[in-house]
């Protein structure tokens, strides 16, 4: 994927989201933290990094993922490794 | 001999099975005599021995979200419809692992440390197994389902349904092959007497129609391989029996202490009366074929019920249609309940519609013998059109049979490869 907007990377991630644990994309904004406001388990935050790095073509390292705990931290992380 | 005097009750029952989407379509199905085996349409399935089997009537994509179903196996989806189906049929409160839905109506189990789980099955989650390793091989390790070790161990069934209901007096998954969720009951029953919970949710499971059961149990030489007439290959008891036909499906219960359920007012269904074990110590899957080990399993079930054997009228039949094994399991019910008793019976085996659940099966034939006993309805045994020179016990073919009234009770049987042998009994509720 080329140079993604923020709203390309939000967007693109709340398909992803909804794909694999069912939220709505409009519950999907970049305050939101993935365990406290959208109730996703560990196991679910795995499966979605998998389907971002496809995605988005970045590498998401373990060490990293668990860094990302809102949706803008995943905006900022794709945007920088895409820079 | 059990061990209280505790009187235990059915108050709730759901099924997902090959003859309809919940309990009461599988009922209405299984005394017309309907067929649940239907031909598979796999690619490649010519190559298989058996291309046919009792598949689900409802897949659970039909009443499921697919992201729930992302994360769970089949075997483990259908044991939470037919528990979501039990739960209700209950009349307890609708909930989720967040809780009881609160505008909703129904009863509050209060203290979740009394309510308990035994859901069985006998090969657990399959698909997701061998699914897993297709995507490893194809894709590498990172693609694979983070989800897949929870998704193909056995207890992952009685795990869910746990968590959707907030059980905490213990969640279990007895296993033993083709008698796993008859032990289910039974060991629901014990939780049940011996104090540790109220309630059960309790049951079995089983979705593993897949191209290496066919091939595997194939091997075996266990199977029928009537390709061409797959509604008529089970066929409990008649001359042209080749095997057993493999289903898919899931029956859950809820057992509760008579005076939990007298005290909320519950609807009560049947007693579950008791349970009766024994291991055959024989042969890994051929049954003992002296039958010592049924006969003790179905006296150690009457014992435990303190019952005799003149009260049982019913018996819902191990009978998976394979030629060794069902005229075996007859002498069998001879032997514990004696000649003059046996002549009496009304024997069916609904395998001949619904195929062989496996570790499924003790828990849906528990709910027919519950429903037999209920309404007062045999449900006949299908294709049983030339009976075996060696039957000489009252099958109930062709239209379903009535019983007479009074506080009846009926034997179910299951059998499993590694001679395991379970009898349940149970007893009609005369209020």
């Amino acid at each position: 994927m080329a140079q993604a907007t923020e709203q390309q990377i939000l967007d693109g991630l709340a398909e992803i989201i909804d794909e694999i644990v069912g939220i709505d994309k409009d519950e999907v904004t970049p305050e939101k933290n993935f365990i406290d406001d959208l109730d996703i388990d560990s196991l679910s935050m795995v499966e979605i990094a998998v389907a971002a790095q496809d995605k988005f073509g970045v590498e998401i390292p373990d060490d990293e993922l668990r860094n990302l705990k809102t949706v803008k931290d995943v905006i900022n992380f794709v945007q920088n490794l895409q820079a | 001999m059990s061990t209280s005097q505790t009187t235990v009750v059915v108050t709730g029952m759901g099924a997902t099975t090959p003859l309809g989407g919940d309990l009461p379509s599988t009922w209405s199905a299984l005394l017309a005599g309907k067929s649940g085996v239907r031909k598979l349409d796999w690619e490649n399935v010519d190559e298989l021995p058996v291309r046919f089997a009792a598949t689900l009537e409802v897949d659970p994509s039909e009443v499921m979200p697919k992201q729930a179903l992302r994360r769970l196996d089949r075997c483990q989806a259908i044991a939470l419809i037919a528990a979501k189906e039990a739960w209700a049929n209950a009349g307890l409160k609708p909930r989720t692992k967040k809780g009881y839905e609160e505008d909703a109506e129904g009863f509050e189990i209060a203290d979740g440390d009394r309510l308990g789980v035994v859901v069985s099955t006998g090969i657990g989650g399959l698909h997701s197994a061998l699914t897993s390793y297709e995507v490893e091989k194809e894709k590498g390790w990172t693609r694979v389902s983070p989800f897949t070790v929870p998704m193909l161990m056995p207890n992952g069934s009685a795990g869910h349904v746990g968590i959707e209901y907030g059980a905490m007096a213990g969640s279990h998954g007895m296993v033993s092959a083709c008698a796993s969720s008859a032990e289910a009951v039974g060991y629901a029953i014990d939780m049940i007497r011996n104090g540790r919970a109220d309630v059960v949710i309790c049951g079995g499971t089983e979705a593993c129609i897949h191209p290496l059961q066919m091939a595997s149990f194939g091997a075996m030489r266990a199977m029928s391989t009537r390709n061409d007439e797959p509604e008529r290959a089970s066929r409990p008891y008649d001359k042209n029996r080749d095997g057993f036909v493999l289903g898919e499906g899931s029956a859950v219960m809820i057992l509760e202490s008579e005076e939990h359920a007298r005290a909320r007012g519950a609807t009560i269904h049947g007693i579950a009366a008791g349970c009766g074990y024994s291991g055959d110590a024989y042969d890994i899957v051929l049954p003992d074929p002296t039958g010592t080990g049924q006969a003790k399993a179905m006296r150690r079930a009457l014992d435990n019920a303190r019952l005799k054997p003149e009260d049982i009228v019913h018996v819902n039949a191990h009978a998976t249609s394979t030629p060794a094994g069902d005229v075996a399991e007859l002498a069998s019910i001879k032997a514990a309940l004696g000649p003059e008793v046996s002549s009496k019976l009304l024997v069916t085996g609904t395998k001949s519609m619904t195929g062989h659940l496996l570790g499924g099966a003790g828990a849906l034939e528990s709910v027919f013998t519950i429903l037999a006993l209920r309404e007062g309805l045999v449900p006949p045994t299908a294709n049983l059109e030339d009976i075996d020179d060696e039957v000489d016990l009252d099958i109930v073919h062709g239209e379903p049979r009535p019983l007479p009234d009074g506080p009846l009770a009926a034997l179910n049987n299951s059998f499993g490869f590694g001679g395991h042998n379970v009898s349940v009994v149970f007893q009609r509720w005369v209020d």
